[in-house]
């Protein structure tokens, strides 16, 4: 009884924080060629994909584990973890939902993510992701009309590898860094989107991502590609169960937007953070890219930033084409002992290229955080410009809030603007909610909300009532 | 480069009068130098300029022996007129005059410290180079309550009798409390492809002013590294200019350590370049206690191919509560192949603050342009116009009128 209460306890700090008893299929611990060939066996990759795999490997073991980030952590035993982890009812593919395990039905069902199609009234097409594997896509028969692909990842290497050879690693090429690489050699699922020419996506579109198993790292991979004058908002939410242990998250995301395309890419990420004295919690070291292709194409991240012990990542845009747009909205949020080295790259290529950065970041309790961005505008990007807001908001002076912009400019026609403040939360707008009635909690919670208004307006409406939720949960207990 | 450079320095140290242990410091600089070399763009703080290649591409070999023992004459002509001032006339490195006299001779104390080694304790290798190679270095005290009446100049010359390719200057003041130090750097180089190193120490006791103004005006081929380190203590005030302009590269590190309640720092900078002139300001402004203060602002004017840089940082201790702190930095860049870079950062640790800081750069503004040539300036005019306004406010920030005039005169700003 006594037990079942402290557990109770537990979940209260963090509500995802269960973990669902299924049998799984592992791969052996360790890294090395025979795992690779593994998962590619067990997901009966064709040769080339094989070869991909192999040659990210190769290109792995040369690479050194960066170190210049604002956190740092133990150094990772990659022989010590499991890089394939799958529930063993997956291994005969279920053809439909209802052949699913009810085990992870219900796991997705405690997350507030149904996927049976039929409980399904807000049209959002759901591709789940469950340790390693997608476990279910919904939604894909009204898209395939459109001639809309979303499948997992595997899949779209076999049903549609002209797709996937021509544009998987064009975004984050094999030799990037360190975690691309890696991920590059053992990813094991993700999304595939590809939305034909000239079509808006009816719906949106939904990855999420659930950590299970524990030692094992999550290497999930997305490609999104939009054709010529479509369009496509994709909406990607994260939690994992709450463990001692540290787990590794080292997924890649590649966007390509073709001329007059658009994509929208927003995160809502909720691993779970550790507990109240950093024990345990997710690393999430995540590679996020946007290519902008063609001309007038335009990509736009929106990403709130709730968990992980420690999440270091920077969604980029190339804008490569003429008259492209890059844009980053950013809330990001750490308590207790949380670190965030976060941020984003505006890489200027082409002419007439513009792109807007809106960072906030919050920490308090003993967190730290630190917003970290490049923009360069190149010799070439003639009438180029850019506008960037760093906001960072301190609560308690246990916390740190840094700010670190690379600013380059090499074009005499183009503009660059940067702004920066750190502050707390004025003891004049403090007074003046309570003097009307709130408590302090609330008045911080309601200050806070309006300090992230401009990054929460840029979410699509289911999203922007959970993200404004979890900003006022993850600050509980930060205030007084 | 290594060979050449144990042997200067063993001819170096033959010269010097040096206790055993002196050596010794001196040799575990010079080893700590040549393990780590120049900085390269490898190092963060060296990212947007490479002293390792740049070096290279501008001098090539260096070296290092400096003979000292004969005099260079003192070039009156070049003293600045109409400003009465005490002066410290360096040329090719080696000090030729320390002359105060205007001020009280009891109120100034001035130390040689060559015979004893007083290391410049700082991360990066140059500073290395600075201890293992200076030959003499003074400490300039002003006493309790003295407040100078002219300011100090300190005339950095150099000419074609320069007896190496390196050269290493080291002064240190002190300020008293209450007392307070006007300095001008002048720079007038005549000699071509040398590197120089120099690094400054002052200490700022209770209530000390410090005003110190950096002049590089005068075109030369020259690299160049300047180091200051500022420590202050309660209710001091620094106050920094500087006027990169002349050099082929030039450098200027300022750190401020505010360690007393009520110090304030004020750093300000004009880069104003051409041709292929590269030239950096790094700044560090650490808020270590209650109550401080610091504001920053660096303007740059860019032609041709010149490359400006801006690194800026203002670290926030978590007890420097009620911490003010402010940066901005701005550019024009008047051609395509010239390039602004900027890295303002704010590391901040403590929540009662108030920090900020801006950045932008891009083109003359056209709208601007077109007014003035409505009201009948050719495009020439207009452009000086608006580039001397931009400059202008940087050179307001000059708190001392005299100084403010002298500095308006050299650029050449009208009001």
């Amino acid at each position: 009884m006594e037990n079942r209460q402290k557990e109770i306890d537990k979940l209260k700090d963090y509500k995802y924080g269960f973990s669902t008893d299924i049998e799984n299929t592992k791969a052996p611990k360790g890294l090395n060629e025979e795992v690779i060939k593994f998962i590619s066996n067990i997901k009966k990759e064709p040769q080339w994909m094989l070869e991909f795999r192999l040659k990210a490997y190769e290109r792995f073991k040369q690479l050194k584990e960066p170190d210049w980030q604002k956190p740092k952590y133990p150094k990772i035993d990659y022989q010590d973890l499991y890089y394939y982890s799958a529930p063993k009812s997956m291994d005969g593919k279920p053809k439909s939902l209802d052949e699913l395990d009810p085990k992870l039905l219900e796991t997705y069902k405690k997350l507030g993510i149904p996927l049976q199609e039929q409980a399904r009234l807000n049209g959002i097409a759901v591709d789940a992701v469950f340790d390693s594997v997608s476990v279910a896509t919904t939604f894909r028969e009204e898209l395939i009309k459109q001639g809309i692909i979303f499948c997992p990842i595997s899949e779209a290497i076999q049903k549609h590898p002209d797709l996937v050879k021509k544009y998987l690693g064009s975004v984050i090429p094999l030799s990037d860094h360190f975690f691309a690489t890696l991920n590059s050699a053992v990813f094991t699922d993700g999304s595939f989107v590809y939305i034909p020419e000239g079509v808006r996506c009816p719906m949106e579109l939904s990855t999420y991502f659930r950590i299970n198993a524990s030692n094992t790292g999550q290497f999930e991979r997305t490609l999104i590609i939009a054709d010529k004058g479509s369009y496509v908002s994709y909406l990607e939410g994260c939690t994992a169960p709450m463990r001692d242990e540290n787990q590794l998250h080292a997924a890649n995301v590649e966007l390509v937007a073709l001329d007059d395309a658009e994509i929208k890419y927003s995160t809502v990420q909720n691993w779970y953070p550790g507990d109240k004295d950093g024990k345990g919690g997710i690393y999430n070291f995540v590679t996020k890219r946007g290519l902008c292709k063609g001309k007038n194409s335009k990509i736009s991240w929106t990403q709130v930033e709730t968990g992980s012990a420690i999440t270091w990542k920077y969604p980029s845009c190339i804008l490569k084409g003429d008259n492209s747009v890059g844009e980053f909205y950013s809330i990001a949020i750490t308590n207790n002992h949380q670190k965030a080295d976060t941020g984003t790259k505006m890489i200027h290529l082409g002419k007439n290229t513009k792109s807007k950065i809106i960072s906030k970041g919050i920490s308090a309790g003993f967190s730290d955080m630190t917003y970290r961005g490049l923009v360069d505008i190149s010799s070439k990007a003639s009438n180029s410009n850019n506008y960037t807001q760093c906001d960072s908001l301190l609560m308690g002076n246990k916390c740190g809030a840094h700010t670190v912009p690379y600013i380059k400019n090499k074009n005499s026609e183009s503009n660059i603007a940067h702004e920066a403040t750190t502050s707390k939360i004025s003891e004049e707008q403090l007074h003046y909610c309570q003097q009307r009635g709130l408590s302090a909690e609330e008045a911080v919670g309601l200050i806070v909300n309006g300090f992230c208004k401009e990054v929460l307006q840029q979410l699509p409406m289911e999203f922007a009532v959970e993200a404004q939720k979890l900003v006022g949960i993850s600050l509980e207990g930060s205030v007084g | 480069m290594k060979e050449q450079l144990q042997k200067d320095f063993d001819n170096t140290v033959k010269n010097l009068n040096l206790s055993h242990k002196d050596i010794e410091i001196k040799k575990f600089s010079l080893d700590n130098f040549l393990n780590k070399g120049f900085p390269n763009r490898k190092e963060e703080d060296w990212k947007f300029s490479d002293l390792n290649q740049i070096i290279k591409k501008n001098i090539g070999q260096l070296s290092f022996y400096n003979d000292y023992t004969y005099t260079n004459k003192v070039d009156t002509s070049e003293f600045v007129d109409g400003l009465e001032h005490n002066k410290i006339v360096f040329i090719n490195g080696r000090i030729e005059k320390i002359d105060f006299d205007y001020e009280k001779k009891e109120q100034i104390e001035i130390i040689d410290q060559s015979e004893t080694i007083n290391k410049f304790d700082n991360n990066n290798s140059l500073s290395d180079l600075n201890n293992a190679l200076t030959n003499k270095s003074f400490k300039i005290v002003i006493k309790k309550g003295y407040q100078l009446v002219k300011p100090l100049i300190i005339y950095h010359t150099s000419n074609s009798k320069i007896w190496s390719k390196n050269i290493n200057l080291r002064l240190d003041f002190e300020l008293e409390e209450d007392s307070s130090l006007r300095l001008i750097d002048l720079f007038n180089d005549t000699s071509e492809k040398n590197f120089f190193n120099i690094f400054y120490d002052f200490n700022l006791k209770e209530n000390a002013i410090l005003k110190n103004y950096k002049v590089d005006k005068q075109e030369n081929k020259n690299i160049k590294y300047s180091f200051n380190n500022i420590e202050q203590n309660k209710n001091t005030i620094s106050e920094t200019f500087i006027l990169s302009s002349g050099s082929n590269f030039f450098k200027s590190e300022i750190n401020c350590n505010l360690k007393g309640e009520h110090s304030s720092a004020f750093v300000n900078g004009i880069f104003s370049l051409d041709n292929n002139k590269h030239h950096e300001i790094r700044t560090i402004v650490n808020h270590l206690t209650e109550n401080t203060k610091s504001y920053q602002l660096i303007k740059s004017v860019l032609e041709d191919s010149s490359k400006a840089a801006y690194q800026g940082k203002i670290f926030v201790n978590s007890d420097a509560q009620k911490t003010d702190g402010y940066q901005l930095s701005k550019a024009i860049l008047l051609n395509k192949d010239s390039e602004f870079n900027a890295k303002p950062e704010l590391e901040i640790y403590a929540d009662d603050v108030k920090c900020s800081h801006g950045s932008a750069s891009g083109s003359l503004n056209e709208d601007s342009i077109f007014y003035l040539m409505s009201r009948g300036l050719n495009y020439n005019q207009a452009r000086e116009l608006l580039i001397n306004g931009f400059l202008l406010d940087v050179v307001e920030k000059i708190t001392d009128s005299e100084i403010r005039n002298l500095i308006k005169n050299m650029i050449g700003i009208k009001e």
